[in-house]
């Protein structure tokens, strides 16, 4: 139902439906996103560089909805294969893809019969538009401890982020948090502006980190140095090494401005069911194979 | 040695010098952010429990455990005298910790007592241990509405509530687990 309601919203809008392949040689390198080797390639984590390669060809609205792969991913909202939904946009920015999954959701409240507002844990969260948009910043001043820019300077960002922030967004309506450091974004353009943030956001709703979107890098000698930072420190962690995605780099040469977003369909799925965990919603948890 | 993948609920690690076991256990990631493991953890010989979450570089050396099984032979001051069965060594436990299992400990009963590197930490009882009534009042009739119950106390001391009809000299079989009255044995 929900997929189907998925496919619908996107092709109405004139989105064209994409398959890239599974199996890449050479993942975006991200320090803690841990691709799963498979031969001398590897599972993808994502669609992402395959599909920016498709808007580099002129493809200006693509969507795809398939199994992603990320080892050592085992939680209450967490599987290590799990399904995306990615798509993306030529011409956006990252502003009018958060309008999108403001219309995105509500379509499929209606389609689901609950137009109301999704119920999850015991509280009713309330759809209607527009949602709140906050900095990264602004939600650290509202929730944690320490500002953000302390959180940052002394190493407990992620921690402050899941157990201080998080859990006090979204709910009752839910958030866009935007505006994240740019080492936080590694394929992010940087803000207009205001060059240390990216232009980057993540929709939570009812406590759920939903979707993760930005205005696309195209500057490809930019991403080049990005990627080789970010493989320095994989390196430097002992992590297992990634080429350099080089025909994505060439191709990123000719991809126009555009935004892109990526949605955990499972957690969709939790949120229009009430589903308390991820492993709840797929037929078979990795501990039922 | 344990990577902090390796951390699950039920398993048991060395942290500062004590044995931890995880009670509750979550795997969070925000974001683009760092894998972050939040455990419960409990002191598994002072019962402490806390709280703390560990990173993906965080490692564990496995707690170094063993279950014996050995015999309950005396108490001797604050301490309780086991045998182990194999080696007929003996070891001893505080009060502490022994806690409630005390209740329980009668000449010869057989347990297991758990050795963290060697040295005795605690003991585990049997589901159920018979243990003979040392004194009771006797059974007024007309105290016999069905749901009564009456406190007595058995040969280790404890007091616990049973049916009205058991007498005192009678033995009953107790759940060492729940602390309850289960049924009089036949002897």
């Amino acid at each position: 139902m929900v997929v189907n309601s998925v496919r619908d919203f996107f092709v109405g809008r004139g989105y064209l439906e994409v398959e890239t392949p599974h199996r890449i040689p050479a993942p975006a390198p991200e320090c803690f996103i841990e691709a799963v080797p498979a031969g001398d390639w590897f599972l993808h984590t994502s669609p992402e560089l395959c599909m920016k390669r498709l808007l580099a060809a002129g493809h200006a609205r693509i969507f795809q909805i398939c199994r992603c792969f990320r080892q050592g991913e085992l939680g209450s909202r967490h599987l290590p294969e799990f399904t995306m939904l990615e798509w993306y946009r030529a011409g956006a920015d990252y502003r009018e893809l958060m309008s999108e999954c403001e219309d995105l959701v509500t379509t499929l409240a209606q389609d689901l019969d609950m137009p109301g507002g999704l119920v999850r844990g015991g509280r009713t969260i309330d759809l209607r538009k527009p949602w709140e948009r906050l900095t990264l910043k602004e939600a650290f001043e509202r929730y944690a401890p320490v500002p953000l820019d302390e959180a940052l300077a002394v190493g407990t960002f992620d921690e402050l982020m899941a157990f201080e922030v998080e859990p006090r967004l979204s709910m009752d309506r839910p958030v866009f948090i935007h505006d994240f450091p740019v080492s936080l974004g590694a394929l992010a353009r940087r803000k207009s502006g205001n060059p240390e943030v990216a232009e980057r956001f993540e929709l939570y709703i009812g406590g759920l980190e939903l979707v993760n979107a930005f205005s696309e890098l195209t500057d490809a000698g930019e991403q080049r140095e990005r990627f080789l930072k970010e493989e320095a420190k994989r390196r430097a962690m002992g992590k297992r090494p990634y080429p350099v995605p080089e025909k994505f780099l060439r191709d990123l040469a000719k991809m126009p401005e555009s935004a892109g977003a990526a949605l955990g369909m499972d957690r969709l799925v939790m949120l229009f069911t009430g589903a308390e965990e991820i492993g709840d919603v797929v037929a078979f948890r990795p501990e039922e194979l | 040695m344990y990577s902090a993948a390796d951390l699950r609920k039920g398993l048991r690690i060395k942290l500062d010098g004590d044995p931890y076991t995880i009670t509750e256990f979550n795997f969070v990631k925000p974001g683009k952010g760092q894998s972050l493991y939040r455990c419960k953890l409990r002191n598994m010989i002072t019962g402490a429990q806390f709280e703390r979450t560990f990173r993906e570089v965080d490692t564990f050396e496995p707690a170094d455990l063993q279950q014996k099984a050995m015999q309950y032979l005396y108490k001797e001051g604050d301490n309780y005298v086991f045998m182990d069965l194999e080696s007929y060594e003996q070891v001893y436990l505080t009060d502490d910790q022994v806690g409630d299992a005390k209740n329980y400990l009668i000449d010869s009963l057989e347990v297991e007592i758990l050795l963290f590197e060697d040295r005795p930490i605690g003991v585990t009882l049997p589901n159920s241990v018979d243990l003979r009534v040392e004194h009771a009042e006797p059974w007024a009739k007309g105290d016999s509405v069905s749901g009564n119950y009456k406190p007595v106390v058995l040969e280790t001391g404890y007091r616990i509530l049973v049916p009205p009809f058991i007498e005192e000299g009678e033995k009953i079989r107790v759940d060492t687990r729940s602390g309850e009255y289960l049924t009089r044995v036949k002897e």
